[in-house]
């Protein structure tokens, strides 16, 4: 029998009985759409860690003073020595530093005219830019001599420049950060907000030194110190073999006895968001899972609505049989039916799908992303699921005895 | 060879059929030979084992024991496949109740065998048009069976064995269902299709019916009690 009678038959069937046809798909088109909604879930998920990854450096250690706790991060940073810039001078000199930067951080009130603005002051080294990967967009960076001399010159972000100098060109503006009196060169190019919720727009970065020592001031016991050191690995490092060959440098430099613990801390910050994101995949297979259950219960719909018509056409199986059909005539017929139930039920799942994913990203906070290979995924388990719970129907139809089928009352 | 002379041949055939422990002996033993081109004509009260007769030599069912050779074949070596292909090509059937789908017109009735053909690529459609205008029906042929009176749906019936080119054609109680006028006018047809040269066995209950065939069987209790040839 050829394919298209084949079709053209099992299509015939299923229009013969709409309503019916309609309930038994439903299964699968809740099944599929929700297959689909779960995939495209998990791959927007996917892509916004990933993106989350790169904003924040793929490739960054992050350097911190304080004990190490097994499994935690340590939140008495403090605690212990700080780094200082002289420590930023020999990790600089290890192979796999690709850039450097120490960072000092504290609230602060920056003043233009009539307007205060509490915001957060970075004071750092040039290599920040380049760690954070960071632009202007107008202006420039400080220099490693301003950074050194301390010159009071400032690189904002868009919202500080917005609520200081909304409307006019900030460049060469002076204003003052906690009465210190600074001039701005350049304005950062936008973040928008941190996974966090945090603005990271909102921010003032002065050079290390001007920072330390005009507005924050120095650590009591140590003069040149910063709160924290990033490193941007070279390409071609490995981050977990950087991470332990940096350890093992500082632990040196630091005299730490072998078997006592650190007193710093040295990590992947891209290891954060990797494991946040595993709560989000459990979600995501717990979701694929139920998925899975709807596309589950309806193909036993579709087992069972099949069966019901492969006993109400019994006598029309003896008759095709007597006609001439073989047991694979038959089983072929009832498998197109099934297939054809799935696939129009799979074609319906994919396009309420399509939508629901839609509508989930408008109107919830989910990440949707949707790609040639979910939609074919989410069909292919449809006509998957045709084939195997429409195959025991099928073959219950094949194996009838045609005299049998032919008499059935 | 002596077994290619006969179109059907049965030799000593038996049907049982078990009901719980209850046996049924619906054939006991039945030997039969038709020649290419014969109109046979079964007869005999109900439940002598003319339809049993049928079913096996329709290639439905399995005899309890004794062989049954179509056009020089035995059936017990076929395997189901084979028994479907010779349904398909070699036999035509002809049921009491018609027996067509109804959500389908009369050409689409007509073409459904023509759809299990494997032995030559036909134009289905046309040879379907061919079979309804044989039977005198092919202004019909997209009426359903609801729209047809009982005759016409029992000549659509008969073009649809029609259409694979049988050289038998089974018809158990083709008329039965019919009324006297309409079951002559079904006979004439057969009668012709007779002449055309296909070999037809008809079961019949009725006498005038069973008078346009030149053989007549007569069953009883799963045995023939008669067999005669009326002189033409
Ligand atoms: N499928 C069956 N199961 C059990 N008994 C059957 C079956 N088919 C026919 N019989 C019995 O076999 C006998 C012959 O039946 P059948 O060949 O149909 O008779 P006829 O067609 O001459 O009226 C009857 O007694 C009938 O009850
Ligand atoms: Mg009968």
């Amino acid at each position: 029998m050829k394919l298209s009678v084949a079709f053209a038959s099992a299509i015939e069937a299923l229009t013969a009985n709409v309503l019916r046809s309609f309930l038994t798909m439903l299964g699968i088109i809740i099944g599929v759409a929700s297959v689909m909604i779960m995939m495209a879930m998990g791959a927007g998920a996917k892509a916004q860690i990933e993106a989350q990854i790169s904003a924040l450096g793929a490739s960054t250690l992050t350097v911190r003073p304080g004990a190490t706790r097994r499994g935690g991060v340590s939140q008495g940073a403090g605690a212990s020595t700080p780094f200082t810039e002289a420590d930023m001078e020999v990790i600089r000199r290890l192979p796999f530093v690709q850039a450097i930067d120490g960072q000092i951080n504290s609230g602060v009130t920056a003043v233009s005219g009539q307007t205060n603005w509490s915001t957060q002051l970075i004071g750092t080294n040039p290599g920040y830019f380049e760690v954070q990967s960071l632009d202007v967009i107008e202006g420039r960076v400080f220099t490693e001599r301003e950074a050194r001399s301390g010159a009071a010159v400032a690189v904002l972000g868009q919202s500080v420049v917005k609520e200081l100098f909304d409307g006019i060109n900030p460049l060469g503006q002076r204003f003052r950060v906690n009465s210190v009196p600074v001039t701005v060169i350049g304005v950062l190019e936008g973040r928008g907000q941190s996974s966090f919720g945090q603005d990271r727009d909102d921010i003032v970065i002065l050079p290390l030194t001007t920072a330390r020592n005009r507005i924050i001031g120095a650590h009591p016991t140590t003069s040149k110190h910063v709160s924290r050191v990033e490193v941007m690995v070279a390409n071609g490092y490995d981050m977990a073999v950087a991470q332990s060959d940096l350890e093992d440098f500082l632990r040196e430099r630091r005299r730490i006895k072998p078997g006592a613990s650190d007193n710093f801390r040295v990590y992947i910050i891209a290891d954060f968001i990797r494991a946040r994101s595993e709560t989000q995949q459990t979600m995501g297979i717990l979701l694929a899972f139920m998925a899975g259950v709807a596309l589950f219960v309806g193909g036993v719909g579709v087992m069972n609505i099949m069966l019901v018509s492969v006993t109400e056409r019994t006598r029309e199986i003896g008759l095709r049989m007597a006609l001439g059909a073989r047991s694979t005539d038959i089983m072929a017929q009832f498998l197109t039916e099934a297939l054809v139930l799935c696939g129009t039920g799979g074609l319906i799942g994919v396009a309420l799908g399509f939508a629901g994913a839609w509508i989930a990203a408008k109107t919830g906070d989910w990440s949707m992303s949707l790609n040639v290979q979910i939609t074919l995924m989410s069909f292919g388990a449809a006509a998957a699921v045709g084939i195997f719970f429409g195959y025991f129907p099928a073959r219950r139809a094949a194996r009838l005895n045609p005299i049998d089928a032919l008499r059935y009352e | 060879m002596t077994l290619n002379q006969y179109i059907i041949e049965a030799r000593n055939l038996t049907k049982v059929y078990t009901m719980g422990d209850q046996k049924v002996h619906a054939l006991r033993g039945v030997d039969l030979k038709i020649e290419p081109g014969e109109f046979t004509a079964i007869m005999g009260p109900s439940g002598s084992g003319k339809s049993t007769l049928m079913n096996l030599i329709g290639a439905l069912d399995q005899p309890t024991s004794g062989e049954l050779f179509i056009e020089g074949q035995p059936l017990s070596t076929m395997i189901p496949p084979a028994l479907a292909d010779l349904r398909n090509r070699t036999l035509g059937f002809v049921f009491q109740q018609f027996n067509l789908l109804p959500r389908a017109d009369a050409l689409q009735n007509v073409k459904l065998p023509l759809r299990y053909a494997r032995h030559e690529i036909i134009d289905a459609d046309a040879r379907a048009r061919e079979c309804l205008q044989m039977v005198d029906l092919e202004e019909r042929m997209d009426h359903r069976p609801a729209q047809l009176s009982g005759g016409q749906q029992q000549r659509v019936a008969i073009a649809r064995a029609l259409a694979g080119k049988p050289r038998i054609i089974l018809a158990d109680e083709p008329t039965g269902a019919l009324d006297t006028k309409t079951s002559e006018d079904i006979m004439k047809l057969l009668v012709e299709l007779n002449a055309s040269g296909i070999t037809i066995i008809l079961v019949t209950h009725e006498a005038e019916v069973a008078a346009f065939a030149r053989r007549q069987i007569h069953f009883r209790d799963g045995l023939i009690e008669s067999d005669e040839r009326s002189g033409l």
